[in-house]
């Protein structure tokens, strides 16, 4: 089974209010200096939508947000184009890009330190429910390629993944894992 | 783009009806066609828009980012979508969802469709429509069969055909109508979808329903074709008709539409509109679209003589058997009123629930049922929120829901008993918000979020308006409480500004050497008798400024109003000039390095332009011959206003005419310092130096502001009517506007302007 259209999301540490705010002009800056590997075309403000998708930095080939969905705040990454290779190297790719956004953000002085990110799990899903139909067919379809992800990154059972169920919603489970994750190693490793 | 794209054909077949099936494949050919260069961009462009696939903001490619126009690099830059449309730039899905009315299952799909193709957002249109933001023109076959498949299209959601037929969202509930305008829409609707004789019109044509004339919610009168139920007693028994109107518009200039007929036979429906539509096929301007719509036939023929060329061909119309056949199936579907009722209506409860319930609640005209409003800010709602709605929709009413023209969905034939329940349902979506149809509840136009007319933004306005009035509505008075803002991003109207108690329409300024988003204050608009009467045009007011000037308003109508008076008659008795004087400091911009925030949109942060020219480096306040001369036009054009108000309609004429030929003076002197005080002169100084050089010419509408001064000019003997006079004072407002915006391309330096 193919999967292109990956979408994934990495929550804040703690909710709770957020004035997202200064995010508009960090990612008007990003469009300008076009300092992502995706086409940036621009910045749609949703913050009057609750538990909407928030700040959104438009791309050609990717959308980046901080996304209230799930009424949790947390950077989302969701794949459009296609890309070559396997399903695990999507995943991987969809992860580094994640981890590279939040850095950023975190290091970016007008935030003044205030978003933290979850270093305990993420949301890894699918956005296309013809592809990949949120069932359990699905699911046991891409659990070999998600534990080949993850085994790759976290190692052979030190980690869990929970398929989110609600047939409603786009395929997606959560991956846990016990010990935090330290970015660095992980954007190293998964560095192309 | 989506890689499961060529197997939602597969997936569902037997699923969509099979002529809209065949012509979502027809589509796709031509899509494959254009990626092979096989058809025109001209052509292809006109073909996507008849299927509600529009262009965006940056899709030619460029991008200014406050500083520089940058160039966006897409992948691929051939073919394109349509003239200077790049085909891999995102672009806008316009949905049809005629007379606002949708089931569970179409919300689910869209919330679907909003979060495989778009930004996981739909908006609401202030004609009922629904819009996705930020879609490949790849995915739209795919987009256009789930959709299909729920029985929705996009056909003619765009493009110069017949787009949504739009109606009360309150029809068939309402206490005050004459009778249920659904069937009637819906029928009108399915009959002139793809119709032959619609398909040649020069520009778009707007139809709207309305169960009554006292209220808003169908805005007739600013519509192409409007319709009014009324009802007589003939022989002791109650007959339906319908109080007919044509030729209204809002745009640039607004039109309200004329009596076509006092008391239409519904049975006369659909020949008659059929035959208005063949009348403005066939007579309606093609070349000048700025004069396309059916508002300037009507107005150029007279309603008499174009009512006359109507029912001659009405009366020439081959027989059609679906003119019956359609009302018929349309009337014996209209069966919601099967319901039992139970409970009592109360809004006791938490103080939450009792606001929401004082704002958001109306009695239906079937006792024990209400109508509950769900208020969608900015006409914004979440995927989550729309399967959210579908569950509730399912839950509480007969399985729909309307759209209405505010930008809400109203939930009808809610039991009183079940209000508590709906409520905690709503809450908690995130939908229970107050403030429906009020002050707080501010229409907007996505201007320049994604709009590719947008000047000022109207979107990022609105907001910061419902930010801070939100935060004090409570205790606002109850005069405030029940007004209307609208805000356009731009003189089209999109947001509806002209029917607004406080409209607003964007501008830009020039200011110091910099541009200055501005938004025109438009005051008067009547928003009740279906958009009863326009507003006009006060004066241009700085972005930031605007808050400031709602809530000054707000206080002096507080304060000034006598027992029970309206604001629009607030606003007339105060006159023009005292409001104006009221906000005159407001309209002042603080130099750029004193206040920049001024030179930057709301929710922008980029330095504010409307173009890729003309940026130069603050030189402080001086202000060049030329934006004096514009300056002295605009308060031309105010003085227009109230001689208009006093009476004076010759006077306020040929002072609007004078301010024309002001603005075009002002240029011409760029050029031609020593330019006589003539206006013969002048007019053919301006035709010459701007108008044959395109110097003039809108990117967007081309000629047409140009072209009123030389009707102005034309018709300078004529007798001045009323309208006339009122007509030419928008047309001078908007010709002053053009000027502006011609400066402002021309880029020139203080020095270079007053050479």
């Amino acid at each position: 089974m193919e999967i292109q259209h990956v979408n994934l999301k990495l929550h804040l540490e703690h909710s709770g209010v957020v004035d997202l705010e200064p995010l508009i002009p960090i990612f008007h800056d990003w469009v300008r200096e076009q300092s992502c590997e995706e086409t940036l075309v621009d910045v749609a403000d949703y913050r009057h939508v609750p538990a909407g998708p928030g700040i959104l930095l438009i791309g050609h080939e990717a959308d980046f947000s901080l996304d209230w969905s799930d009424d949790r705040l947390g950077v989302r990454y969701n794949r459009k184009a296609r890309l070559g290779g396997r399903n695990h190297d999507r995943f991987r790719q969809a992860l580094r890009s994640v981890l590279t956004t939040c850095r950023r953000l975190e290091e970016d002085g007008r935030l003044e330190g205030k978003l933290g990110f979850e270093s305990r799990q993420f949301e890894l899903g699918v956005n296309d429910r013809l592809l990949a139909p949120n069932n359990q067919e699905t699911y046991a379809s891409l659990s070999p390629e998600i534990d080949f992800f993850c085994g790759g990154l976290f190692g052979r059972n030190n980690y869990s993944v929970t398929h989110q169920a609600d047939p409603r919603r786009r395929f997606s489970v959560l991956v846990q894992t016990p010990q935090p994750m330290d970015r660095s190693d992980l954007l190293e490793a998964l560095s192309p | 783009m989506k890689t499961s794209n060529h197997l939602w054909k597969e997936w569902l077949a037997g699923k969509i009806s099979e002529p809209l099936n065949r012509e979502i494949d027809i589509f796709e050919t031509e899509i494959d066609l254009r990626r092979q260069e096989k058809v025109d961009e001209r052509v292809f462009a006109e073909t996507r828009l008849r299927r509600g696939v529009y262009g965006q903001r940056y899709d030619n490619g460029q991008r200014h980012d406050g500083k520089v126009a940058r160039s966006l690099e897409y992948p691929t830059t051939n073919p394109t979508k349509g003239p200077n449309t790049l085909w891999d730039a995102p672009g806008m899905q316009r949905i049809k969802i005629p007379y606002g009315g949708l089931n569970a299952a179409q919300l689910e799909v869209m919330a679907e469709l909003a979060e495989e193709y778009s930004d996981g957002i739909a908006h609401v249109t202030t004609r009922q429509d629904f819009q996705l933001h930020y879609v490949h023109m790849e995915d739209t076959p795919s987009l256009m069969r789930r959709l299909g498949a729920v029985g929705i299209t996009t056909r003619e959601a765009c493009g110069n055909s017949v787009r949504n037929v739009t109606a009360c969202p309150y029809s068939g509930v309402c206490p005050d109508e004459a009778f249920d305008v659904t069937p009637y829409a819906k029928a009108l609707s399915r009959f002139l979808l793809g119709h032959p004789d619609c398909q040649n019109f020069g520009r778009k044509f707007k139809p709207a329903f309305s169960g009554c004339s006292q209220h808003a919610c169908g805005l007739t009168s600013m519509h192409d074709l409007g319709a009014i139920a009324v009802t007589r007693r003939r022989n002791g028994v109650e007959v339906r008709g319908f109080e007919l109107y044509v030729g209204g518009g809002l745009g640039a200039v607004p039109y309200q539409a004329k009596l076509f007929d006092d008391f239409l036979p519904p049975e006369q429906l659909l020949p008659t509109a059929q035959a208005i539509a063949r009348v403005f096929a066939r007579l309606g301007e093609k070349k000048n679209r700025a004069r396309a719509r059916i508002k300037f036939l009507v107005h150029d023929l007279g309603i008499e003589k174009f009512k006359a060329l109507v029912l001659e061909e009405r009366d020439r119309l081959p027989p059609d058997p679906r003119w019956k056949q359609y009302l018929d199936e349309a009337l014996a579907d209209a069966g919601e009123e099967s319901l039992q009722a139970d409970g009592d209506l109360s809004g006791s409860g938490s103080p939450e629930f009792q606001q929401w319930f004082k704002t958001n609640v109306r009695a239906q005209k079937q006792p024990g049922f209400v109508v509950a409003t769900v208020t969608l800010p900015l006409g914004d709602i979440s995927a989550d929120q729309l399967r959210d709605l579908a569950d509730i929709a399912r839950r509480f009413t007969p399985d729909r829901v309307r759209t209405t023209v505010e930008q809400n969905v109203v939930l009808r034939w809610v039991r009183q008993g079940d209000l508590a329940e709906l409520y905690q349902a709503l809450e908690s979506a995130q939908l229970a918000r107050p403030g429906a149809s009020n002050i707080v509840d501010v229409v907007a136009c996505p201007g320049t979020d994604t709009c590719k007319l947008g000047i000022s933004s109207s979107r990022g306005l609105a907001a910061e308006l419902q930010r801070r009035l939100a935060d004090k509505s409570a205790e606002m008075d109850q005069a405030i409480q029940d007004l209307h803002i609208k805000v356009s991003g731009c003189f089209n109207s999109c947001g509806q500004h002209h029917v607004a108690d406080l409209g607003f329409y964007g501008v830009s300024r020039k200011v110091g050497g910099f541009a200055v988003p501005h938004f025109q204050v438009v005051l008067g608009g009547q928003w009740t008798q279906n958009a009863g009467s326009y507003g006009l045009p006060i004066v241009a007011i700085p972005s930031k400024n605007v808050p400031d000037v709602v809530s000054r308003l707000g206080e002096r109508y507080v304060s000034d109003r006598v027992h029970g008076e309206s604001f629009q008659d607030f606003v007339k008795r105060t006159g023009k000039l005292q409001v104006r004087k009221l906000l005159e400091d407001l309209a002042k911009v603080p130099g750029y390095e004193t206040d920049n925030s001024y030179f930057s949109d709301w929710g922008d942060p980029r330095e504010y332009s409307i173009s890729d020219i003309g940026k130069g480096e603050c030189a402080g306040e001086v202000v060049t011959a030329v934006e004096f001369d514009l300056a002295a036009a605009e308060r031309q054009v105010f003085e227009a206003q109230v001689f208009a108000e006093g009476g004076n309609f010759r006077k306020a004429w040929e002072t609007a005419y004078g301010a024309m030929l002001h603005a075009a003076k002002g240029l011409i002197k760029i050029e031609f310092l020593d330019i006589p005080d003539d206006r013969d002169e002048i007019v053919n100084q301006f035709r010459v130096r701007y108008f044959d050089t395109e110097k003039i010419f809108d990117p967007f509408a081309g000629p047409k502001f140009a072209n009123y001064l030389f009707a102005a000019h034309r018709t300078l003997e004529n007798g001045h009517t009323p309208e006339s006079s009122r007509r030419l004072i928008e047309e001078a407002q908007l010709f002053v506007e053009a000027c502006h915006g011609c400066f402002n391309r021309m880029g020139l330096t203080p020095n270079a302007a007053t050479a």
